[in-house]
């Protein structure tokens, strides 16, 4: 016992004298989290839309300007033909391409049916299937309000018998704002990149430097060593999370909606879990550029796979099983649900045994792969 | 000339010989790709949804049913009252709720219709604003069905043609987006690192006395990256002909002379910074965290940059890789030419202009 | 055990192999305690991979070996209580001061909070260190470092320290300095294993094993050695034996 004291003596004089550990924790998680939301916006707005209209009635007219004003689309040139409209999607200057056929208000009035063409560039298959889909609900929109003008050539004001009243509300963001899908998850990359990179960084680059030799030619026990990286790193993320959870509130003014112990909890274990992992990069990688790389390479992994940029919904069954065998997938989800549903620790206990277990299987193999004596 | 391929020998099995970070270096896109060809999509699909039938009768069910065979949606065990809402939301396994009233089957046929409440969870707004038009077109198409013995209501069916995309292979501009972080990665930061280390160990000292001149010096350091990052580019685009079976629209040759451009600026990058860091591991953090993170972030092929504030559109134009990026995405996914692209071109060899006769400068400086 | 008491380090047909290739191979030799044993090789020839096996850094292929009465085998945590050891890629840490480095080996090798004060105090005055018990280690000039770092070795009373290459890069005169030091723990009981490729550093031992090529070629004082290959110096019993070593240094 009386060595560890030693060890982690040693090891937070040496954490609180290096320039660039402190600058990390109190300079990355401000600037991180105020850079990248700004940038990280998914949201499909200013999406343009080349209108290339063969009919020149009023019902192309009236239709071209409730695109335009519905507030999602900007329309792009006036192309008269799809030859020049499809020049626009090349130079990248409009992304879908509406084609209003000759006859179109004459079709719409006799037959009270039309179809139209919609090209979308799908090389950015977001913008492609969502700016489609509003385009789609706008015609639908102004389709509604045809039938309610217009009335059947035999005179009879049609109606429908059937009619249903859609009421949507959005909860949890009623402004649909992006940034309070984004701040909480991006909390949760800052503490995974403490967690894993700097960790690993740390024990490497003693590796390089020869000390760690120096520590197992002494008595210190392996649980010793390890516990003596883990409990000072440990609580460095902690700091950063809880300056994180600051900007979080101060800058965007998001307050969790849920228990902040249990937030705590979560953050707790899931820095054990993720200081495992740098652990076992460090056993894994002899010099600080390969276990740089390591590291970047299993994070980029993990947060492609944990629902950051793409939700885990849509991914095939074999993704799905992958993504939920990170931990970051699990932290995420469980911030998410806090911070913004407040949800309680009943409904994400679940989450926390996983959690738990990553930390004892991440550890577990570590400690194993580390040898005093090779 | 014999010394200095020796020394460029020298060099290359230095590089070849770190089996670990070669590993990575191929694993990283190869992963990369195999993740955005196959697993990560933005289509909103699967969602959960729960209902809470009120009416729990004939017209209900035909509704539920209907709402269940779509693909987009995942029904989820129904509500049993208004209070299991906020749980079941906070558990997170549902995205939607949708409510209908009492009487639902009798409500359809009064003036103002049947009221049907949606809930969508706003957390993640992009998913919930689809859901929330999917649920709206399922449900009207529904009614126009059920009124389908009458006079057809106005109908205006949309052919929709996905442009240089026709298998929907869910984005493609994830593709040159991983060649320009490879590159970013290899001839940027592995090259300065590569000089860097040769400083520290005061072997570079060595070399300056020799023969050789200071710049021959820094392109053999450069060129075993130079073929890495070649090979690595070409994995990457059989990968994605084979298994994703994107098709290569435009010319072989202008992607490969635009390519080797990028990494001739990605490499004078890398000799720049090489110069201005005296140690291993100063080189690494400005290569990673100031030149990956901009990569990344201001590219445009992971966060739409049209989005992003004023600021950040500004700082892109400093950013090579955006230009890159705009280039293969117009040669290699649209099958156009040189023709509109000769802007971007132009702006990568006046930036590795800059950069290289930038870092020579320095490097000259030093000496003297 | 099987060995007395007075032997300290116990060599038999030891062997380190990586694949086929022996870095040591087969080497037989004892160390008696309160010796200044040398084991002199070019760069190469095995001497570091040797007293990492002898450290309980590293398993050996073949053989046996015993430290300190402990079996390299499997006893290497209680080798490591009893040895001290410094090499010389590395030796204290730079960003710690001379008190922090001192307090802190100390205390992992489980010498009590109040001897660590004062043997930490009689240690710093015999060097000399008093205006930079304060300062950073990387601050200090390489002799100084390397002095200290002995000094440290040797803080927890080890019946063995094994010194890996201790003296490279520093001027002759702080070499002589250093060696005295050794004497000094040499004389208060304490065994010296040191492995060095500085001929005139040979001189000072009290026992010489040459190795090349992963094999003991020779092993006996140096006056000895001198007279059996009719040398004037160590350096030409060295080149003697080294002229038909098959292994180039790195």
């Amino acid at each position: 016992m009386k060595t560890l004291r030693y060890i982690l003596q040693k090891e937070f004089r040496q954490i609180f004298r290096d320039r660039t550990i402190l600058a990390i924790m109190f300079v990355m998680p401000t600037v991180q989290l105020m850079i990248f939301p700004l940038a990280a916006n998914f949201e499909v707005k200013n999406v343009r839309v080349a209108y290339i209209d063969h009919d020149h009635s009023s019902y192309s007219h009236q239709l071209r300007n409730r695109i335009a004003a519905s507030g999602y689309f900007k329309m792009s040139g006036n192309p008269g033909s799809f030859r020049e409209g499809l020049e626009l999607v090349e130079r990248g200057s409009a992304d879908l391409l509406l084609e209003i056929p000759a006859g179109f208000e004459r079709n719409l009035v006799r037959d009270r049916r039309q179809q139209l063409n919609l090209s979308v560039d799908a090389i950015n298959g977001t913008k492609a299937s969502i700016g489609a889909a509003y385009l789609s609900s706008v015609i639908s929109d102004f389709v509604k309000e045809l039938d309610l003008k217009v009335k059947s050539p035999e005179g009879i004001q049609f109606s429908p018998q059937v009619k249903v009243e859609i009421i949507s509300s959005f909860w949890y963001n009623p402004h649909t704002r992006y940034k309070y899908y984004m701040v909480p998850a991006i909390l949760v990359i800052l503490l995974t990149m403490i967690g894993g990179f700097i960790s690993a960084l740390n024990i490497v680059r003693e590796k390089e430097m020869g000390s760690i030799e120096q520590i197992n030619v002494s008595p210190v026990k392996k649980w010793q060593f390890i516990l003596g990286k883990l409990i000072p790193f440990w609580i460095v993320g902690i700091i950063v999370f809880t300056i994180g959870l600051l900007v979080m509130y101060l800058f965007y003014g998001i307050l969790p909606e849920g228990n902040l112990l249990v937030l705590y909890l979560f953050a707790a274990v899931y820095l054990v879990a993720l200081l495992g992992l740098g652990l076992l990069i460090s056993t894994l990688a002899d010099t600080q550029l390969q276990a740089m790389f390591i590291a970047f390479f299993f994070m980029m992994l993990f947060i492609l796979m944990s629902g950051f940029f793409t939700s885990t919904d849509s991914m095939p069954h074999w993704a799905q099983r992958l993504s939920e065998s990170t931990p970051v997938t699990h932290f995420i989800r469980v911030v998410r649900l806090i911070v913004l549903k407040g949800s309680g620790l009943a409904e994400v206990s679940t989450e926390l045994g996983y959690l738990a277990l990553f930390a004892v299987v991440l550890n577990s193999l570590a400690i194993w792969n580390y040898r005093k004596t090779t | 000339m014999k010394q200095l391929f020796a020394f460029i020998q020298k060099e290359f099995y230095h590089v070849f010989r770190d089996k670990r970070t070669l590993l990575i270096l191929f694993g990283m896109p190869v992963v990369q790709i195999l993740l955005f060809g196959f697993a990560l999509n933005s289509e909103v699909k699967n969602i959960g949804v729960a209902v809470l039938d009120n009416a729990r009768d004939a017209a209900s069910q035909q509704l539920i049913s209907r709402i269940s065979s779509s693909r987009y949606f995942h029904l989820m065990e129904p509500l049993l009252s208004y209070d299991e809402v906020e749980n079941r939301f906070r558990s997170g396994k549902i995205s939607c709720v949708i409510i209908l009233p009492s009487r639902f089957g009798n409500l359809l046929y009064q003036d103002e219709g049947a009221p049907i409440q949606i809930i969508a969870d706003a957390s993640d707004p992009n998913t919930a604003t689809t859901v929330n038009h999917y649920l709206n077109t399922i449900l009207q198409q529904h009614v126009q069905e059920m009124n389908a013995v009458l006079p057809a209501a106005f109908n205006i069916i949309i052919e929709t043609r996905h442009l240089y995309n026709e298998e929907q292979n869910g984005s493609l501009n994830f593709i040159p987006g991983v060649i320009a972080l490879i590159f970013m990665i290899v001839s940027t930061a592995l090259t300065s690192v590569a000089v860097v280390r040769e400083k520290e160990s005061g072997t570079m000292e060595v070399l300056l006395v020799s023969p050789f001149k200071p710049f021959m010096v820094l392109i053999a350091k450069a060129i075993p990256y130079l073929v890495l990052s070649l090979i690595d580019f070409i994995v990457i685009l059989l990968l994605a002909l084979f298994l994703l079976d994107v098709a290569i629209k435009g010319s072989l040759l202008l992607i490969f002379v635009e390519s080797l451009l990028f990494i001739i600026t990605c490499l004078s990058l890398g000799l720049l910074i090489s110069n201005v860091t005296n140690s291993q591991q100063a080189a690494m953090m400005l290569s990673m965290a100031g030149m990956m993170l901009p990569t990344i972030l201001l590219t445009g092929f992971m966060f739409p940059l049209e989005n992003m504030p004023g600021f950040f559109q500004v700082l892109s134009y400093a950013v090579p890789s955006k230009y890159y990026y705009s280039i293969i995405k117009t040669v290699m996914l649209k099958g156009l030419g040189i023709a509109y692209v000769w802007k971007e071109t132009l702006v990568l060899v006046g930036m590795s202009a800059i950069l290289l006769s930038l870092a020579l400068k320095r490097f000259n400086i030093r000496l003297s | 055990m099987g060995t007395e008491m007075d032997k300290v380090i116990v060599c038999r047909n030891l062997t380190k192999q990586y694949g086929n290739f022996k870095a040591v191979d087969s080497i037989n030799f004892e160390v008696n305690a309160g010796e200044i044993f040398g084991f002199l090789g070019a760069n190469g020839a095995g001497k570091t991979t040797a007293m990492r096996v002898l450290c309980g850094l590293s398993y050996p292929t073949s053989g046996e070996a015993w430290v300190a009465g402990f079996n390299v085998y499997h006893q290497q945590e209680q080798i490591k209580k009893h040895i001290g050891y410094m090499s010389q890629k590395f030796s204290l840490y730079e960003n710690l001061t001379v008190w922090e480095n001192i307090q802190f080996y100390g205390g992992i090798y489980g010498v009590p909070h109040a001897e660590i004060r004062k043997r930490g105090r009689e240690l710093i005055v015999s060097l000399g260190l008093e205006k930079e018990m304060k300062k950073l280690v990387g601050e200090l000039p390489l002799g100084w470092k390397q002095k200290l770092a002995f000094s440290v070795a040797i803080f927890h009373q080890p019946r063995i320290v094994f010194l890996d290459e201790p003296t490279g890069g520093v001027d002759p005169l702080t070499r002589r300095q250093f060696w005295e030091l050794i004497y000094e723990a040499a004389a208060g009981g304490i065994t010296v294993f040191v492995t060095t490729h500085y001929m005139d550093e040979a001189e000072y031992c009290n026992r010489i094993c040459v190795l090349v090529d992963g094999r003991v070629e020779a092993l006996d004082t140096p006056s000895k050695l001198k007279s059996i290959f009719n040398a004037s110096s160590m350096e030409e019993v060295f080149y003697q034996l080294a002229r038909g070593a098959k292994r180039k240094s790195d």
